[in-house]
């Protein structure tokens, strides 16, 4: 049986920032179900946010403000310890990575250029033009070449062994031999990424379909705040690629059919630049009441950047214009951007705290699949990209002195008969069945957009549970078209749609209890936040009859008294 | 209403675990709309029609690399091919050439990987860290941008015609990373770390007929590295000549 001391899943920035801060001292193996250069967190546009106090306009931003703006931004449901950490690591990660070779943008000075986001008292994010994933997921793919990580591309994890409150490892489908490898770990950690797949319309990857969530979640690790669920304001209409916060950042605006800049009666001060929850609530809105322009794959709003010049938006843009000019046929040099809301980050996830840990023992887990939290209700633009990178860091930490009194040697017996329930699955899923993987995705995919979206009231959140569980009875019944197992597509589709829906009712359900409005989540039905009764996580356990079971976790106030939230 | 147009999808398949049954083309009749790209449609041939088809994608917004094939003769990315681009209704999908396949259109990319990783794709320092930022100036900053911008999504790879003759050869994209490395003004490795592509099998093999630069999908030109790096070592080897050798190579 493969063995490993410690054992990372994921290649994206937080999986690669672990096995970098471990495989000193430790025999590390990284899994990733694609090439770690493909992971999503290439796809990250507009930067990370630390206080370097780099911009003229920003000489007395500091680590502090930097915590007051994310947990005003996180409506005051984020952990305001972990917030303290993350923004206070964020400066010197941002140099680490610098000395690591990140070739980010610079100033006319030679330091690294920042530039304003959303929410964000100071401009204090860090970019590289509009590539920003690209340039931080090479560097630290570079760092792992470099130190000679252990890599295993292309290994798809099926399973997560947890018996008796202790994870001993994972079932792997290596893609292209088709074989089912046991992987044992004294210490597992999972950066999975997030779950936007499950919603029809959203900016992630293909790949991100929230599986590692799912599965840890049936393995029996709780999950947290599942029902916040970040949708960005600006999508290109269609695709729903991200069109980055920095458009806005740099000076773009949004106008609504009337040629208005609505953001002027929303937020008159921040304007465009107002966290991303409440510009994607104006802009639904506007559409909602008649004020989006028709197009033939669905109301939109323009979001213009002609006035930045062709020099700014060539300098500053250039992914963007190539972007809009190969997929929709506009160039935004000459033309307005069509863009909509739509799904795009996961506030929620394992639950684990600011070290990365998990309830389980043996079991951690950082990025955008965990939950510190540090985002609470509604992440700040910025702070994605800040967060896998430090949580990384400080889970290589965490395990590193966990690990110092000796890798407890995990037990083979549970490891092998999670295969045997894998291989099962997997026979059962090549017989010939009435449903094909694709449909129920489908329609999940429509049910969370439609019931589960931007506005949220019980009538529809009831609707959708009733919805979901349907797809779950169906999904017994899921077959595929080959027994093969080696690049079989349709098979890993098949095997990560039951994650998907385990997923989603979670997400359902955190939904349809939590009676109030904040940040991300909004209910026509409760239109404000209470704290009184809401001021608390939401952990979801899966119950033995398959449904989650809820339970709730104090939010931790350090030296931020909850008050209104006002831009 | 958008009006769908009917295509015909002809896609080589192949199974190297299977390799008795050879290689063959699947034919695909399928009504899309315009704007659909060709990835959208391989995910709706796989969905609806062919589960069995393999083809690698993940961001579908022609950043991550995955889905270099070759379409209609030309490669690109899938993900960025619109339908309508081609004055045919018949498209006609291949495996990027130069690998292996392992399924359809889903190459072995372990020699790619490989030679990436040969060439210290990463920042050498000797200097110790500063405390801050290790200053850049803008100017400098741009010379690497172009190679910066690499995806490592092997069209390069897949059009060299030197690697269709000589797979040991480097090939456009490890040059092109090099050159990254050796261009940016914070990188301090010693003129020895260049030698590994001093050879007919490193830089002096390319027979600079741009087949990469038109591959790229995001205009990146591995040539200009290799016509770099050539240079660089031509310089470093005079420097040795004339007695001025780095002292550390």
């Amino acid at each position: 049986m493969l063995n490993h001391d410690i054992l990372i899943v994921g290649g994206g920035l937080t999986g690669l920032r672990a096995a970098v801060g471990l495989c000193d001292r430790f025999n590390v193996g990284l899994i990733s179900k694609v090439y770690p250069t493909r992971s999503h967190s290439i796809a990250a546009q507009g930067g990370l946010n630390a206080a370097l106090t780099n911009n003229p306009d920003s000489r007395d931003d500091s680590w502090e403000k930097h915590t007051f703006d994310t947990i005003k931004g996180s409506d005051f449901l984020a952990d305001q310890d972990a917030v303290e950490i993350m923004c206070k690591e964020a400066i010197k990660i941002v140099y680490e990575m610098e000395h690591w070779g990140c070739p980010f943008s610079r100033f006319p000075d030679g330091t690294i250029a920042q530039r304003p986001f959303g929410g964000a008292g100071y401009p204090r994010t860090c970019y590289s033009s509009d590539i920003t994933g690209h340039v931080l997921l090479n560097t630290l793919y570079e760092r792992a070449v470099a130190k000679g990580v252990k890599i295993y591309p292309e290994w798809f994890v099926t399973g997560l062994c947890i018996e008796e409150g202790r994870c001993h490892g994972v079932v792997v489908l290596d893609l292209a031999r088709g074989e089912l490898i046991p992987v044992r770990a004294g210490v597992t950690f999972f950066g999975t990424g997030g779950y936007g797949r499950v919603y029809q319309h959203s900016t992630n990857a293909l790949i991100n379909t929230g599986s590692g969530i799912g599965m840890a979640y049936t393995a029996g690790a709780p999950l947290k705040d599942m029902e916040f669920v970040q949708f960005h304001p600006t999508s290109l209409i269609g695709t729903n690629i991200l069109m980055t916060e920095a458009c806005r950042g740099e000076g773009g605006f949004l106008f609504n059919n009337q040629g208005e800049r609505f953001m002027q009666r929303y937020v008159p001060t921040a304007m465009e630049l107002a966290p991303r929850d409440i510009v994607s609530r104006c802009i639904q809105t506007e559409i909602n009441e008649g004020r989006g322009f028709d197009h033939p794959l669905g109301r939109y709003i323009q979001l213009d950047l002609r006035h930045l010049g062709e020099k700014k938006i060539l300098e500053r843009l250039p992914g963007i214009r190539n972007i809009c000019i190969d997929f929709i046929g506009i160039d935004p040099v000459l033309e307005p951007i069509p863009i909509m809301p739509c799904q795009h980050y996961s506030m929620g996830g394992i639950d684990v705290n600011e070290r990365c840990v998990s309830e389980v023992r043996g079991f951690y887990a950082g990025g955008e699949c965990s939950c510190v939290s540090v985002h609470g209700a509604n992440r700040l633009g910025g702070n994605s990209l800040l967060e896998t990178i430090v949580f990384g860091k400080l889970a290589a930490q965490a395990i590193g002195e966990d690990l110092a009194g000796g890798v407890p040697q995990a037990d083979e017996k549970p490891i092998l008969r999670l295969k045997d329930e894998v291989e099962k699955k997997i026979r059962r899923l090549t017989e010939p069945g009435r449903e094909r993987p694709y449909r129920i995705h489908a329609e999940l995919g429509a049910v969370m957009n439609e019931k589960v979206g931007i506005f949220r009231t019980r009538q529809e959140l009831e609707q959708a549970l009733e919805t979901l569980i349907g797809l779950k009875e169906r999904y017994r019944d899921v077959g595929v078209s080959s027994p093969a197992r080696h690049m079989n597509y349709e098979l890993t589709n098949a095997l990560e749609l039951e994650y998907m829906l385990e997923v989603s009712h979670t997400i359902i359900l955190g939904a349809l209890l939590r009676e109030e409005s904040r940040g991300a989540h909004f209910r026509t039905d409760f239109k404000t936040r209470n704290d009184g009764d809401w001021l608390k996580h939401t952990i979801a356990r899966r119950g033995t009859d398959g449904a989650p079971v809820i339970s709730f976790k104090n939010v931790v106030i350090t030296r931020y008294q909850p008050v209104e939230r006002k831009y | 209403m958008i009006r769908e147009s009917a295509y015909t999808f002809k896609i080589l398949r192949y199974d190297a675990k299977e390799p008795g049954s050879g290689a063959r083309f699947s034919t695909y009749r399928i009504r899309v709309i315009p704007g659909l790209t060709v990835l959208s449609v391989l995910i709706r041939i796989r969905d609806e029609i062919d589960g069995t088809l393999a083809f690698r994608s993940s961001c579908r917004s022609a950043v991550c690399g995955s889905c270099a094939m070759v379409i209609n003769g030309k490669i690109d990315l899938a993900c960025r091919t619109q339908v309508a681009a081609f004055d045919t209704d018949t498209i006609i999908l291949e495996p990027l050439p130069n690998f292996e396949v392992i399924r359809d259109l889903v190459v072995d990319m372990t020699p790619f990987w490989e030679m990436y990783e040969k060439i210290q794709p990463y920042l050498i320092r000797k200097s110790p860290d500063p405390e801050k930022e290790i200053p850049q100036s803008e100017e400098d900053r741009k010379r690497i941008d172009q190679f910066v911008n690499c995806i490592l999504c092997a069209c390069c790879y897949g059009a060299c015609p030197v690697l269709a003759k000589e797979p040991g050869y480097l090939g456009p994209a490890a040059a092109a990373k090099l050159e990254r490395f050796a261009l940016d003004s914070r990188d301090e490795r010693s003129a020895a770390t260049l030698e590994i592509v001093n050879n007919e099998k490193g830089v002096w093999g390319c027979d600079t007929l741009f087949r990469c630069i038109d591959a790229c999908p995001k205009d990146v030109r591995p040539t200009d590295a290799v016509v770099g790096l050539r240079k660089s070592l031509v310089k470093n080897r005079f420097r040795k000549m004339f007695g001025k050798a780095n002292h550390e190579a």
